[in-house]
């Protein structure tokens, strides 16, 4: 009879998407509290909260915003790579329409902070249309030409920066718009991005929890030929997943240049398609597609900041700081394994046996 | 003493449990040297599980199983195969993607000067599945290209060409065979039986048990019934023992046919006409009536399945109309006709079926929902008094409707398949071997529920590769040879006369 607990208990874990990447966020957050003194304090300046933990979430909001649409792409068997290109155009697009001077190939600085070209809601609506733009192309290509969808989104990849760079005529749009700078720099008793993270998880959820798309991703995910067999349009579920990763994407990069006050086409968003798919996977989706949580995902993204964050404040300098992070992914990565667990599992039964 | 060294296999005590799940309790088994034993029970009984113990799949709860004398502790199924334990899954485990020949020589390919020699594997592989089951297939091609029987009849070669076997164990191998096909295999067996292998089979057609065994060992609930031999035990016996009461009688059946062929309406629903697509199916003629059960005979390869494909949309037909309550079909596609009022339950359960990793509850409504549309999204009490119900008809061994369906025995995903078909209320069911892999007392079952469903007003399409069932449900039945539709019976059906339709032969 204790056995059979026993068996419950190990499946609940297993079951659960959520369970894994809070216990390692706690383990970081652990290793913080222990070595790093004063990492849990937090600052009231005018009402507005200030600390090492408020800062891991707001750095971290950009690749939540990614995991959040890569999540569904994932869940579909396929991987978007462009989310970073995609997030340099947005930024760019808005850039351009806040300050135009690029254009004219002259490098004037604003300095007026109320000066912007065309205002704050087209500044925020086209590079989102844009960058949903970006995403029917990948969905397209994955979906409707029956790409690969690494080699697909590998396109836009590497051209989406050159498009940026198009876009605002190979310089760095300064951007000194002040209501467009609140959105990465603002405060609100907590970072205004981090609201951004709150209401697109809770959106996407509402959109994918409510509703049968969530299933509908799932099952395409783990069978795409049954789930055609019983109806489901896998390709517009493919179009429709990819697209909404691009508009995640975008509004990463608005909230990116915002908050560095420049449109960078050559560095904004750089390898962060890397951090998004890691926050996945370390949320517990499978790279073949299938069951997925989003809250995991954005855990995942936190974990992946927090890992970031704790090596800048233990002093690692920068050029090693991705050989550790990587080191820290792959143990996170291979605790998941189904290999190791089931040798951890198997470890758990001989006891049984004793 | 004499007797235990005749046993090539002594299993004792097996516990195994799953969450919610006591799958095995206490069970004893033996394997004589040179015998054919039978492992029967109701879906759901243990039966795979037993199985997956002995090939390191699971690892029991508690236990003891000795291999030729010496206690073994099977790890994997790669390392019961080194120890002589050669077997094939009930759940097909190929790669589609690779071909035929890949398939069965995959890990021990033929090499020379240390490459893959790859001409000698594809006339091997030619060979090995002419000379052991009488197949003649193309092994370059990929196995994904081939029915469910075919993909069946590798996984089978492949067990039995590895030599060194002690123990060959065949989970449900003849669920898609023809009796032609089936008739090889039990040659074969019976061949390695003489050789003194110990073979397990499994099966749910009784007369198979009959025809091949030596003894029976009888499973329920994860518990021992017992150990027979199969002389000494009548069929009425083994089912009563299998499902822990007597099986009612198949009268009632024939008589509910009879009631329902007087409601077919002289209207056809669903009319398809000169409809075919080359290389799938030659064009034919169809008419699906209200209140009728349409029955598809054939041999393997004659054409059955791409039928169903054709009329439910997979694949769009190159030539030929169809026409649907009076009205002309444009939109060919499983969600066109799922609107339309279509269903069509797919042969191949694993790779066209189930979606494993979602709970039983999806599964069952996965095809309504998408009917409905992502929007109107059924509320979750209704999902699972949906679930809930379908489970309760059919009979579906689970513990909760969330368990993933990969967990459930393979007739009990074969349940939650045609449930997920019956809940969109169809008007038209297309049901492809909807019985593989159930038990007798739900096969009679289902088939009765068939039956009632055209009563409803339903009109049903039956395909099976037993004919038996064919002419136990159908008031109508087509027959296919070779992808083409040669003949209609109706009324009173002569069984050997469809046979020999079937074969091509004169009478
Ligand atoms: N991996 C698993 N996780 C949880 N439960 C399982 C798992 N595998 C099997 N079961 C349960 O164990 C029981 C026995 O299953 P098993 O597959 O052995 O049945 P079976 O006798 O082979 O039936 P069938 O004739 O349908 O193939 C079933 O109730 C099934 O739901
Ligand atoms: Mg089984």
């Amino acid at each position: 009879m204790k056995k059979f607990k026993l068996n419950l208990s190990r499946n609940a874990l297993s079951e659960s998407k959520l369970l894994f990447p809070i216990i390692v966020l706690m383990l970081i957050l652990l290793f913080d509290f222990i070595f790093i003194p004063g990492f849990f304090k937090i600052e009231n300046r005018d009402g507005n909260l200030y600390g090492s933990v408020i800062d891991i979430m707001r750095n971290g909001s950009i690749v939540s915003l990614l995991a959040i649409g890569m999540t569904l792409v994932i869940a579909t068997g396929g991987v978007d790579l462009s989310v970073g290109a995609v997030m340099a155009i947005s930024a760019s697009v808005a850039g351009i329409l806040m300050n135009p001077s690029a254009l004219k190939n002259e490098v004037f600085f604003v300095t007026d902070p109320t000066y912007t070209f065309q205002p704050l809601w087209v500044v925020i609506l086209v590079p989102l249309i844009v960058a949903i733009i970006c995403g029917i192309w990948n969905g397209m290509l994955v979906a409707f030409m029956r790409i690969q969808p690494m080699v697909a989104t590998l396109i836009l990849m590497i051209a989406g920066r050159g498009i940026a760079q198009l876009i605002t005529n190979g310089l760095r749009v300064q951007i000194t718009y002040r209501p467009f700078s609140l959105i990465g720099q603002g405060w609100f008793i907590l970072p205004v991005s981090l609201y951004i993270v709150f209401v697109m998880l809770l959106i996407t959820w509402a959109i994918t929890r409510r509703t049968a798309i969530g299933m509908f991703i799932e099952s395409v995910g783990i069978n795409d030929r049954s789930s055609f067999f019983s109806g489901i349009s896998e390709k517009n579920i493919k179009l429709m997943a990819y697209t909404f990763c691009g508009f995640c994407a975008g509004i990463a990069g608005l909230v990116a240049c915002s908050n560095i006050k420049t449109s960078d086409a050559n560095n904004i968003g750089l390898y962060t398609e890397l951090d998004a798919i890691l926050a996945v996977v370390i949320g517990g989706t499978s790279m073949a597609g299938g069951r997925f949580s989003l809250v995991a995902s954005v855990i995942g993204a936190l974990v992946m900041q927090a890992v970031t964050q704790t090596m800048y404040a233990v002093g690692v300098p920068a050029f090693a700081l991705t050989a550790i992070k990587a080191v820290v992914v792959i143990i996170v990565i291979l605790l998941f394994s189904d290999q190791v667990r089931n040798v951890i599992r198997g470890l758990g039964t001989q006891k049984n046996e004793v | 003493m004499s007797e235990a060294n005749n046993y090539i296999l002594t299993m004792e005590g097996i516990d195994m449990a799953f969450p919610g799940v006591q799958a095995l309790e206490n069970v004893d088994f033996t394997l004589k040297r040179g015998e054919i034993h039978c492992l029967m029970g109701e879906n759901g009984a243990g039966k795979s599980t037993l199985i997956k113990v002995l090939t390191g799949v699971h690892k029991p709860d508690a236990g003891k199983m000795i291999l030729d004398g010496k206690v073994i502790h099977t790890k994997s199924p790669l390392h019961a195969q080194s120890l002589g334990i050669s077997t094939v899954y009930q759940e097909v485990n190929l790669c589609t993607n690779l071909t035929v020949a890949e398939n069965i020589y995959i890990g021990r390919e033929p090499r020379r000067l240390g490459s893959i020699d790859w001409v000698k594997m594809n006339i091997n592989a030619t060979n090995l599945l002419k000379r052991l089951l009488n197949v003649n297939i193309d092994v370059s091609k990929s196995l994904g290209t081939y029915t469910v029987a075919i993909q069946q009849m590798v996984a089978i070669a492949r067990a039995l060409d590895i030599s060194d076997a002690k123990i060959l164990i065949l989970d449900e191998p003849t669920s898609s065979l023809d009796l032609q096909e089936t008739k090889q295999l039990f040659m074969v067996m019976r061949k390695l039986k003489s050789d003194g292998v110990g073979i397990i089979f499994i099966t749910h057609f009784i007369s198979q048990v009959y025809e091949v065994s030596d003894r029976i060992t009888v499973l329920r609930n994860g518990k021992l019934v017992g150990t027979f031999e199969t002389k000494a035990l009548s069929r009425f016996e083994l089912i009563s023992k299998m499902i822990g009461r007597t099986l009612a009688d198949l009268d009632e059946m024939t008589n509910i046919k009879l009631k329902t062929s007087k409601r077919i309406q002289s209207e056809p629903v669903l009319e398809a006409k000169n409809f075919g697509r080359a290389g799938e199916i030659k064009p034919f003629d169809l008419e699906l009536h209200a209140g009728e059960v349409v029955g598809l005979a054939g041999l393997l390869g004659s054409g059955r399945t791409e039928t169903a494909s054709i009329l439910f949309g997979v694949d769009r037909p190159d030539t030929g109309s169809m026409i649907f309550n009076g009205k002309s079909v444009s939109d060919y596609s499983p969600l066109g006709s799922i609107k339309r009022g279509v269903a069509l339950c797919p042969e191949d359960r694993k790779a066209e079926g189930i979606v494993d990793d979602l709970t039983v509850r999806e599964n069952i409504i996965l095809a309504l929902q998408a009917n409905n549309g992502w929007l109107q999204y059924l509320n979750l009490q209704d999902q699972y008094e949906l679930a809930d119900k379908y489970i309760k008809m059919l009979n579906i061994a689970t513990p909760s409707a969330d368990q993933p369906v990969k967990n459930l025995s393979g007739g009990n995903q074969q349940k939650v398949i045609l449930a997920r078909w019956l809940a969109t209320n169809p008007q038209v069911l297309i049901l492809d071997e909807p019985t593989r892999g159930i038990d007798v007392g739900t096969k009679a079952e289902i088939q009765k529920l068939v039956l009632e469903l055209a009563d409803e007003g339903k009109a049903c399409l039956f395909i099976s590769s037993e004919l038996e069932e064919v002419l136990r449900t159908s008031h109508r039945i087509a027959v296919l040879r070779e992808r083409e539709k040669v003949a209609e019976f109706s009324g009173e059906i002569d069984e050997h006369k469809i046979m020999h339709t079937m074969a091509g032969s004169s009478e």
